[in-house]
């Protein structure tokens, strides 16, 4: 797999939920249709809350990958 | 539109917490949200109000979680509204009641209150809603 540099890190680790979920809202309101942003969080509730939010959000999760002490979920702007 | 309506009565920091938490996630997922602050909740809202402590009802362990929060850096729950103001539709509004009764002025409050608004008032609006909570 192609390695995908994000145009955009959010770095919310030692951030609570909502928190990270929270982060990526606001960077993705600012950022263009069709950068990629990068989410590193450590709160568990980030892998059930971040997909669910992309979906109903219309935008598209590239990947979601596993760093052990934290995860790195990347999300493109579709609109 | 779902609506998220929360009646936030407590003034303790283990139940703003929570308030501040859910109204960030609704937000998030687009809901419109609207809370009646009242009573402790309302006093909680005050400018000059001292942060929140946690409710003596826990006893030892309120007080480790308060500890907790403050080493891992919780934010308050003023600005998870700030910041659930910040991205979503969030009104904040007063009950009137109290309000009248603690002799307070729209300046007395956070910025983050839109309106001072009646029990009546807020039954109408919360009669929209599709989740009602109080907290």
């Amino acid at each position: 797999m192609a390695t995908i540099n994000p145009d955009i890190i959010v770095d919310a680790r030692g951030s609570y939920c909502p928190g990270p979920l929270m982060e990526l809202i606001k960077t993705i309101k600012k950022a263009e249709v069709g950068q990629v942003i990068a989410v590193y969080s450590s709160d568990s509730g980030s892998k059930k809350d971040i997909p669910l939010w992309v979906e109903k959000a219309g935008h598209e999760l590239i990947a979601i990958n596993d760093k052990g002490e934290y995860t790195e979920f990347l999300v493109k702007k579709k609109k | 539109m779902t609506k998220l309506s929360i009646i936030m009565f407590s003034g303790t920091a283990d139940k703003l917490m929570p308030v501040g938490v859910l109204a960030s996630a609704a937000a998030g997922l687009g809901y419109d949200v609207e809370i009646f602050a009242t009573f402790w909740g309302l006093l909680a809202l005050k400018k000059d109000s001292p942060p929140p402590e946690v409710s003596k009802d826990y006893g030892p362990i309120g007080e480790m979680f308060k500890k907790v929060m403050e080493e891992k850096n919780m934010p308050s729950f003023l600005d998870m509204l700030r910041e659930a103001k910040e991205i979503g539709n969030v009104k904040i509004y007063a009950c009137a009641q109290t309000f009248d009764m603690m002799g307070l002025k729209k300046e007395d409050l956070v910025d983050i209150v839109d309106d001072v608004i009646g029990a009546m008032e807020y039954l109408e609006k919360s009669k929209e809603s599709d989740i009602t909570l109080f907290i």
